[in-house]
């Protein structure tokens, strides 16, 4: 079973399309003893993070989705809450990665001005773990976000935007994607299928 | 690198892609999901839905429209047209749409933007600015250019970023439907402003669009009639934009 963690913060019905649109069938959910179960677990999330841990505190699943053992994919907030700590409400979070996610600095090294939100297609590159199975170097996918993970040893791909982050985070049986799958057409359709046909 | 977006823009009526010219004689051009899967499928980078029928005649944007669309595309959409409150704002996001432009309600009630990108977020609050140039002065205009406003572009573009809006969504009244192309040194200025400006109105060629990408400084361009009747097809337009250097998502 597919469980999509089900915790009131937004984005459930673009993944819930998007895993349709593959053809695979799925569990909308915030249950402990739902997710202990699950195959696959899928953290979504758009908005704020302080809400967002909040919400996930609320139901218990703090303490939850770190001991799960099945293959997890946290999508932009819910990557941001597999980190250790967010600038954004000054969060602490779920302490999976050991990325602390800041805001995108609006100003670049030379002084040049850079829009935030980083919205719209941008390019992964270092490309590792088989998340990232026939997708290539420089492939577009699409972001929407204001905060961004820093690199460290978990960064599975990353972007550059004013600075290079962390574009995807992996460790063990945690996975995380800034950017939306769920919106990145053919590639974001491709990478779903990658974390739902892995090994668990 | 951050691709230029390239976006088609489907007006609808009545559950029908429509194009205006001018806004005005409005012409069918065919099934809104169908179109949208279409150029998804073409290389769009991303859809909007605008509901022109709805702040004419006070209707309400089509939910089920949205959500059967939000079932097919696979890329992001906005959806804009008649959103007067919070509520109609989260009607649409629980139908699937990625983002919501506010126009002529933000005119006339500016806290709608601080109060659905409060909620929501800037990221999903587009501002859609229409305006023509009267005297050298750029004049917002509401309810498809029909009404004029004391509103001035710059100004008003400022005070909707201010307030939380995300992106800037500008149609100049003066260019629309014309295919004479975008009036890029007003883009360029906009682009002083700390969010995405997404150009819309005027385009007619590859050159045009080239222009608003890089004289224009804009980060998007969004058109309708040169896509829907076939004239630049979405794939030749990327090639030709990259080929100049642009950088775009092939």
């Amino acid at each position: 079973m597919i469980a999509v963690v089900d915790y009131d913060t937004g984005n459930l019905r673009s993944v819930a399309d998007a895993l349709r649109r593959i053809g695979a069938g799925f569990t909308l959910t915030a249950d402990p003893a739902q997710l202990l179960q699950a195959e696959r677990v899928i953290l979504p999330g758009v908005g704020e993070a302080a809400c967002a841990m909040t919400r996930l505190r609320e139901r218990g699943l703090d303490t939850v989705i770190p001991r799960l053992k099945a293959p997890v994919l946290g999508i932009c907030i819910g990557m941001q809450l597999l980190c250790r700590w967010s600038e954004e409400g000054d969060t602490a979070c779920l302490g999976v990665f050991s990325a602390r996610v800041g805001r995108i600095p609006a100003t670049m090294r030379e002084g040049a001005r850079l829009k935030v939100p980083h919205v719209g297609w941008d390019t992964i590159g270092e490309l590792r773990t088989p998340l990232f199975d026939g997708i290539d170097e420089g492939a577009y996918v699409y972001y929407v976000h204001s905060y961004a993970a820093e690199r460290c040893e978990a960064t599975v791909a990353t972007t550059d935007y004013g600075m290079a982050f962390s574009a995807a985070l992996a460790r063990d049986n945690f996975f995380g994607v800034q950017f939306h799958p769920e919106k990145s057409g053919r590639t974001g359709a491709r990478i779903l299928e990658n974390f739902l046909n892995m090994k668990g | 690198m951050l691709a230029k977006r390239i976006i088609p823009c489907l007006d609808i009526r009545d559950g029908a892609t429509v194009k205006g010219i001018h806004f005005e004689q409005l012409r069918q051009v065919g099934d809104p999901v169908a179109l949208g899967a279409k150029y998804a499928a073409e290389g769009a980078d991303e859809l909007v839905y605008l509901d022109i029928s709805a702040t004419e005649e006070g209707r309400r944007t089509f939910t089920e429209l949205v959500s059967r669309i939000a079932a097919r595309i696979d890329i992001p959409f906005t959806v804009g047209g008649g959103i007067r409150s919070v509520e109609d704002a989260a009607r649409l996001l629980d139908a699937g749409a990625d983002k919501i432009s506010l126009n002529s309600a933000a005119v006339a009630n500016p806290t709608l933007i601080d109060a659905i990108a409060a909620r929501y977020g800037s990221q999903f609050v587009v501002a859609a600015i229409d305006a023509r140039q009267i005297d050298g002065r750029w004049q917002v205009t509401t309810h498809g250019g029909k009404h004029a406003t004391e509103r001035e572009l710059f100004t008003w573009a400022r005070e909707a970023v201010d307030r939380g809006a995300g992106e800037i969504l500008f149609t100049s009244m003066d260019h629309d439907g014309t295919k004479n192309g975008y009036p890029c040194e007003t883009f360029a200025r906009l682009a002083e402003l700390p969010v995405p400006i997404i150009a819309s109105g005027g385009a007619g060629s590859v050159a045009h669009i080239a222009d608003v990408l890089t004289r224009g400084r804009a980060d998007a361009a969004l058109a309708a009639s040169i896509f829907h009747y076939g004239e630049i097809p979405i794939p030749q337009l990327k090639r030709e934009l990259r080929e100049r250097g642009i950088a775009i998502r092939l």
